[in-house]
């Protein structure tokens, strides 16, 4: 990306918050060529002669947003989304970067399809794409994907996501297989065996509904392999939405014996529970589903304590229609890039976590665990930040979603603190 | 009640009792030599099945029929109908020709109550899924009723596949609300979680200890593709636990009586002397059936109070403003052909 002709910019008197700078206070940055070129307690800006001002005052300047799991859709699902809408969906939502999950039509298992993502994303993409590509070919769960080949053409992990790998021995290889490259292996828990033609969380409220269930135990069982695996192999593990207090409890335990494991939940399992769909409310249909108050107060732990490392969107665009189906047939998934922050500020709020923390998950440790380029706010580093107004009320309306997935459970719901703007390598868009 | 009948978890315990006072006066009609009011004559009743029936379906018609109404069946295999677009749209196309009650059957639980927020036609629930059957239950409260003379304190148990019933459910909740106590007799395989923590229900593992000293033992039909899903090893060891037979029955209040929703597996989860015996009302059940639903046919489309219609209105218009909001991309759609029509595009 060339930033050579970018327009200055001061964005002054903004509250930076970077724990991977140890920056936590007001201070100017200042904006030069695409990259931060000063960073200093206000009033102190050597400004150059034309710049654009930011007036921060009030406001919160952060890294840049990371998403390690998000759905772009394209190739494939186009009438879901498209690299276009979920990219410039993400920037509204405070992200700079996000990582597109395999799952599309055909299948991201081979470096065309890698490439085709990535030119895609240069030419339509609102921020940068990183292309997660397939563990098995054609996500099927039997033999390896060329990992060699993706990973040269792009692609920063290694996921079937969508689908777990339910050969314990395929994950075996992929584990050991993926440390030629030392890119983590993006682990879909689910043992589809006990969570077969299950639509929701196992429990009374499902009982209620005349629904089938999908029990905790689907998740705890194949998080449990795979720490196994991981143990054995000693190949990066990711365990991506964890919903579960069980998996949580092995994550803990696996990161306690020093084993290669990080793990990711998402705003919807620490804000919402089971109850959300009744009614047969299909935009609160989700894979892995929504669980119970003691999961929710579990994952909440995990994202205090350290057990879980981020905090991603599974931004899962699907169509109006698609979710008109009825509750059986509806497609799982939550449109989230435009409501993650937001929600996860709820957290700041109620001193579940802080804000350093939260700058941590969503985005240091993405970064970090994709290896990824650092948004960190730093001298001579990239400018990719987010700036936030963290008094702001709005309510989630999702006909006003830029993303093209308007489904949502979280519609009508009031939220305190909002992105105002995102810097994307220097450029500056608007947010609300 | 309402504009349509979703469920029993929709009702309140008045509107139950309602019903089963309404049927009383239709049961009487059905011991006439003519069977048939004049009530609903000129309505239309459409029976839109998703699922094959040959019961609820025949005492639905005969309900209509029974009460003057234009019936028509219409039996559509749900897997060729699995867009919900495509279900909203058949919807729409019975109300289009006339429908004042549509009557749906379909095997996902909820799929009545997206159509119902959609159309203004009533909707009675034949049963989706494993959610509910609120006129199987409501027949078998009355049947109960009708041989009790009471309902509040009684000991009903129901015994065999709890998790894929939904007669269970809906008779579980309306028994919640009359003051029944329900056991709920079954594998653990086949009772779904969380079941015990409702109010009034205690679940039982083995037959003898569930029907102890109960008024009432309604038996539930057993899938033989249940052995198939590993909830029991085989249909013989099914029926070794859970079959009601004579000597189980000894063990229940001397004046139990005996019901099943048909049609029945003998041998599997009752045995012929007991399904044919002097305490099975299995027949009555099939019997009460056309009254309750003659009921609750004549409560959504016939009762002329001003409450009802005034209830209706503000629905109608509630969800109109809802359904504009929801289906907006169609409206455009349609819109958009109305103006390439006028500007005689086409």
């Amino acid at each position: 990306m060339s930033t050579s002709k970018k327009k200055s910019i001061l964005i002054k008197g903004g509250h930076v918050i970077d724990p991977s700078s140890s920056l936590d206070g007001v201070m100017d940055l200042l904006v030069q060529d695409g990259r931060i070129e000063d960073i200093s307690p206000q009033n102190g800006q050597n400004t150059p002669p034309d710049y654009e001002e930011i007036n921060a005052t009030g406001l919160w300047v952060l890294p840049g947003l990371a998403d390690i799991h998000t759905h772009l859709r394209e190739p494939g699902f186009e009438y879901k989304e498209t690299i276009a809408t979920g990219t410039k969906a993400a920037v509204r939502g405070g992200f700079t970067a996000v990582c597109c999950m395999p799952n599309t039509q055909p299948v991201n298992d081979e470096p065309a399809i890698t490439r085709y993502i990535l030119k895609k994303a240069d030419a339509d993409g609102a921020c940068r794409v990183y292309p997660v590509g397939a563990i098995t070919k054609g996500q099927k769960g039997e033999t390896l994907a060329e990992m060699a080949a993706l990973a040269e053409a792009g692609c920063v992990a290694f996921s079937d996501d969508g689908n777990p790998v339910m050969d314990s021995l395929i994950m075996r290889r992929a584990l050991e297989y993926s440390r030629i490259f030392g890119l983590p292996i993006v682990s879909h828990a689910e043992d589809t065996r006990l969570s077969e033609e299950g639509v929701m969380n196992e429990g009374i409220t499902a009982t209620r509904l005349g629904l089938r269930g999908i029990p905790n135990a689907a998740e705890d069982v194949m998080v449990a392999r795979d720490i196994a695996l991981c143990e054995l192999t000693k190949g990066r593990l990711h365990v991506a939405h964890v919903s579960t207090r069980g998996s949580i409890r092995l994550i803990r335990e696996a990161k306690s014996r020093g084993l290669p494991v990080t793990a990711e939940t998402c705003p919807h399992y620490f804000t919402i529970t089971e109850e959300a769909v009744a009614g047969f409310n299909t935009a609160a249909k989700v894979n892995p589903p929504l669980r119970s108050k003691q999961d929710v107060a579990a994952v909440c732990e995990g994202l205090t304590d350290g057990t879980i490392d981020v905090i991603a969107t599974d931004h899962a665009p699907h169509h109006r229609e698609e979710k008109a189906m009825g509750f059986d047939n509806a497609p799982p998934g939550i449109s989230g890039l435009e409501t993650a922050l937001s929600l996860s500020l709820r957290l700041v709020s109620k001193g579940v976590i802080d804000l350093n923390r939260l700058v941590e998950l969503m985005s240091v440790n993405p970064c970090g665990i994709m290896s990824i380029p650092t948004r960190k706010i730093a001298k001579g580093v990239d400018a990719n930040l987010v700036i936030i107004d963290p008094e702001l009320e709005w309510e989630v309306a999702p006909d006003l979603f830029v993303s093209l997935g308007k489904n949502t459970p979280f519609e009508s719901l009031r939220l305190k603190g909002r992105v105002v703007k995102t810097i994307v390598y220097g450029d500056v868009i608007e947010c609300l | 009640m309402t504009k349509d009948l979703l469920g029993i978890k929709e009702l309140d315990k008045d509107d139950i009792i309602r019903i089963l006072d309404t049927a009383s006066g239709f049961k009487g009609v059905l011991e006439r030599d003519i069977k048939k009011v004049p009530t609903l004559r000129g309505k239309t009743m459409v029976n839109l099945f998703f699922e094959p029936s040959t019961r609820t379906r025949m005492s639905f018609e005969l309900a209509g029929k029974r009460l003057s109404m234009d019936v028509t069946n219409v039996s559509i295999s749900a897997s060729s109908v699995t867009k919900g677009e495509t279900l909203l749209d058949t919807i729409r196309t019975m109300e289009a020709y006339g429908a004042d009650i549509v009557v749906i059957r379909h095997s996902s639980s909820g799929i009545p109550h997206l159509l119902a927020d959609n159309v203004t036609a009533s909707l009675i629930n034949a049963g989706d899924g494993f959610n509910e059957h609120p006129t199987q239950a409501l027949l078998d409260i009355f049947t109960i009723r009708q041989h009790k003379g009471r309902l509040e304190g009684l000991d009903v148990a129901i015994v065999g596949d709890i998790a894929h019933s939904r007669v269970a459910r809906s008779n579980i909740y309306a028994m919640g609300k009359l003051g029944i106590n329900v056991r709920l007799i079954g594998p653990p395989t086949l009772i779904p979680a969380g079941m015990d923590s409702l109010p009034k229900v205690k679940v039982f593992h083995r037959m003898e200890e569930g029907i102890s000293g109960a008024d009432v033992v309604m038996q539930l039909r057993v899938q033989r593709e249940r052995q198939k899903g590993g909830f029991f090893p085989n249909i013989h060891e099914y029926a070794k636990l859970y079959i009601l037979n004579g000597r189980r029955l000894s063990m229940a209040k001397d004046d139990a009586i005996v019901m099943h929703p048909g049609p029945i597996n003998r041998g599997v989860e009752i045995s012929s002397a007991v399904a044919d015996g002097e305490r099975s009302v299995i027949l009555d059940q099939v019997n009460n059936g056309v009254a309750v639903r003659m009921a609750v046919v004549y409560l959504l489309s016939g009762e002329k109070t001003s409450r009802m219609m005034e209830e209706r209105r503000q629905r109608t218009e509630d969800r109109r403003q809802k359904t504009d909001h929801k289906l907006m991309p169609a409206q455009e759609r349609r819109q958009g052909t109305k103006d390439r029509r006028q500007k005689n595009e086409y």
